[in-house]
């Protein structure tokens, strides 16, 4: 039985790590993400978990110290945001590259500058080729449900990689709503105990951890990650199919939203896309064909299947929520779009940077990318292919 | 759909407030959502909070413009910050003060709306003994926009206090007092000259 709750983002992320118990938590606090390991402290002082919680010095430190338990062969977990996952960028590709299965909770926040403490992706985007499995939620019911599926899919003795769990910071990672959590049990019982396979201690067989990779083994290493990298999109769905059946909810690459016969659709990740469902909905009271594809899974990037979701479309909009500053468009745009290069019919296609430093995105904004969608329909044209929108123009 | 934003300086607890409303309203079996604009936060700046109240999950996350409700926590506010912006007009204006709705509505310039004004520090210390504005802005707000019935609201409030304050349970009975007063002590005036 589900447990009806409210919450917000961070709560439910310190839930389910309090209902998994892994075996180490390295912190360090940056904000919005601080609140993660402030709940887990308590629930390490009420003895409510037997996790061995080590208060670090920096976010490479504390990266570090996940990467050496796992390597001893247990459970590593923590939580940053911003700046701090940009200081675990070194430790990010060591334990990806190690194909050490740590689970991080990232609230998602800009970069400096200017310093700014509000959400966009620059920080979990920025780290797109650290070899890390990303998962991007809408709401805290969803960070919490990708949350409970992290460590089955990263531990998986085919992926055996590790895994971003990301949230959007205050929006989700402090928003109170309503969730559905499940019982501790029933949450111990779905992730199961690690057991790995080899690891570091392991006394009949010790396993060298970290060795150096000359040029005649380097190369190997790495498309043995990139084939695990591949071989997640199968493991997150089997884990999905598990989840749906224990659980009672779906997930799959990404959400579609009364797609059916849509003409034009905008593509996005996180809160916004929530939004942008209800301009949906108004719209489509209006007889407008519209409808919303949420990214869920940006690592490994489901390009094929994206592309076979949109190939049936008109115009599609990319909406992306870190600059990139590729002068082409951000990374979701750049991503979505390369897949569609060989197929026989797609729509024209735009990119919109918006929302950056935590800039509101409203049901009007995402209403007035569908009249761009729908001029872009009727003429052809798509005009500016790659633009920005929600700023301020000089003079305003 | 409910839609309700909070204003008030930092430390002053509005976020706390919005977050008690949510409380309140998930008790009562709706859907709810809390959430406060975060900045470079001092002590004493001017914050906003947030509600929406609803029968059906509420997927939109941007902040709200079109208010059914405002709650303003501290009146110094109506001199700097326009909180009557956007707010419906069918909606309400809830003020923490001692003065009157008619005087509240001079210094809300061309806003034609109900207002409403709720003497939290007078509430607060009676029943309280200390000036705490969140508990009877919470009322004033239930009061008003009856996003919670009354009884309903008492009922659950008190059920929340005992666990809250497990270890205090001499501050329960003051802070029910407190809610109860309070709601019966918002003064209204306005285009419907609805009175509570």
């Amino acid at each position: 039985m589900s447990i009806r709750e409210r919450l917000s983002g961070n709560e439910a992320v310190a839930t389910a790590m309090r209902q998994i118990e892994p075996d180490v938590f390295a912190m360090f606090p940056i904000t919005p993400s601080t609140e993660i390991p402030q709940y887990f402290a308590q629930y390490v002082a009420d003895g409510k978990v037997d996790t061995e919680f080590i208060c670090v010095e920096s976010e490479h430190s504390a990266m570090s110290a996940c990467l050496g338990a796992e390597a001893a062969g247990v459970r590593a977990v923590t939580a940053t945001s911003s700046a701090g996952l940009s200081y675990m960028n070194e430790v990010l590709f060591v334990a990806a590259s190690l194909r050490l299965p740590v689970v991080l909770a990232v609230s998602c926040r800009a970069l400096t500058g200017p310093i700014n403490i509000n959400h966009d992706y620059s920080d979990s985007l920025a780290e797109r080729d650290s070899g890390f499995i990303q998962l991007y939620a809408e709401n805290n019911q969803e960070v919490y449900d990708n949350y409970l599926m992290a460590h089955r899919i990263a531990e998986h003795p085919s992926v055996r990689l590790p895994l971003m769990v990301c949230e959007d910071g205050f929006i989700t990672s402090h928003a109170i709503e309503n969730i559905e959590l499940e019982e501790d049990g029933a949450v111990k019982r779905f992730v199961g105990t690690y057991q790995p396979e080899n690891y570091l201690l392991k006394e009949e067989n010790p396993l060298a951890v970290g060795p150096y990779g000359v040029s005649a083994y380097y190369m190997e290493a790495r498309v043995a990650q990139a084939t695990a990298m591949m071989n997640a999109k199968k493991v997150i769905l089997e884990v999905a199919k598990d989840f749906e059946e224990t659980f009672g909810r779906h997930y799959g690459f990404f959400e579609e939203y009364r797609m059916e016969d849509a003409e034009c659709a905008i593509v996005l990740m996180g809160s916004s896309a929530g939004t942008a469902k209800a301009a949906v909905d108004e719209l489509r009271a209006e007889g407008v064909k519209a409808g919303v594809i949420k990214v869920r899974v940006f690592r490994p990037f489901p390009g094929e299947e994206l592309a076979k979701a949109l190939s049936p479309l008109k115009a599609v909009a990319v909406l992306d929520k870190s600059e990139g500053f590729s002068a082409n468009g951000g990374p979701l745009f750049a991503e979505t779009a390369s897949m569609m290069i060989n197929l026989d019919e797609r729509p024209k296609m735009i990119d919109i940077v918006y929302g950056l430093g935590g800039r509101d995105f409203t049901v009007k904004a995402a209403k007035a990318v569908f009249e761009r969608l729908l001029g872009i329909v009727k003429t052809g044209e798509t005009g500016p292919v790659y633009s920005h929108m929600g700023q301020r123009e000089a003079g305003e | 759909m409910i839609e309700i934003r909070w204003h008030g300086r930092g430390g002053q607890g509005a976020k706390t407030a919005s977050q008690l409303l949510a409380d309140a309203a998930f008790m009562a079996g709706k859907f709810v959502q809390s959430f406060p604009e975060y900045g470079p936060e001092r002590s004493g700046a001017p914050i906003t909070a947030y509600n929406r109240i609803s029968d059906e999950r509420c997927n939109v996350h941007s902040n709200i413009y079109e208010p059914d409700y405002v709650a303003v926590v501290d009146e110094t506010l109506l001199e700097s910050v326009d909180v009557t912006a956007g707010l419906k007009p069918e909606g309400a204006v809830i003020v923490n003060t001692a003065k009157d709705p008619g005087e509240i509505r001079r210094e809300l310039g061309d806003y034609a709306g109900r207002i409403y004004t709720i003497d939290a520090r007078k509430i607060s210390l009676l029943t309280l003994g200390a000036y705490f504005p969140n508990t009877p802005m919470l009322a004033a707000v239930v009061a008003v926009s009856g996003c919670v019935e009354k009884e309903q609201f008492l009922k659950d409030m008190e059920g929340s206090f005992r666990h809250k304050f497990e270890k205090k349970p001499q501050v329960i009975e003051g802070n029910l007092k407190c809610l109860s007063l309070s709601m019966d002590s918002v003064k209204g005036t306005g285009t419907k000259g609805v009175s509570i």
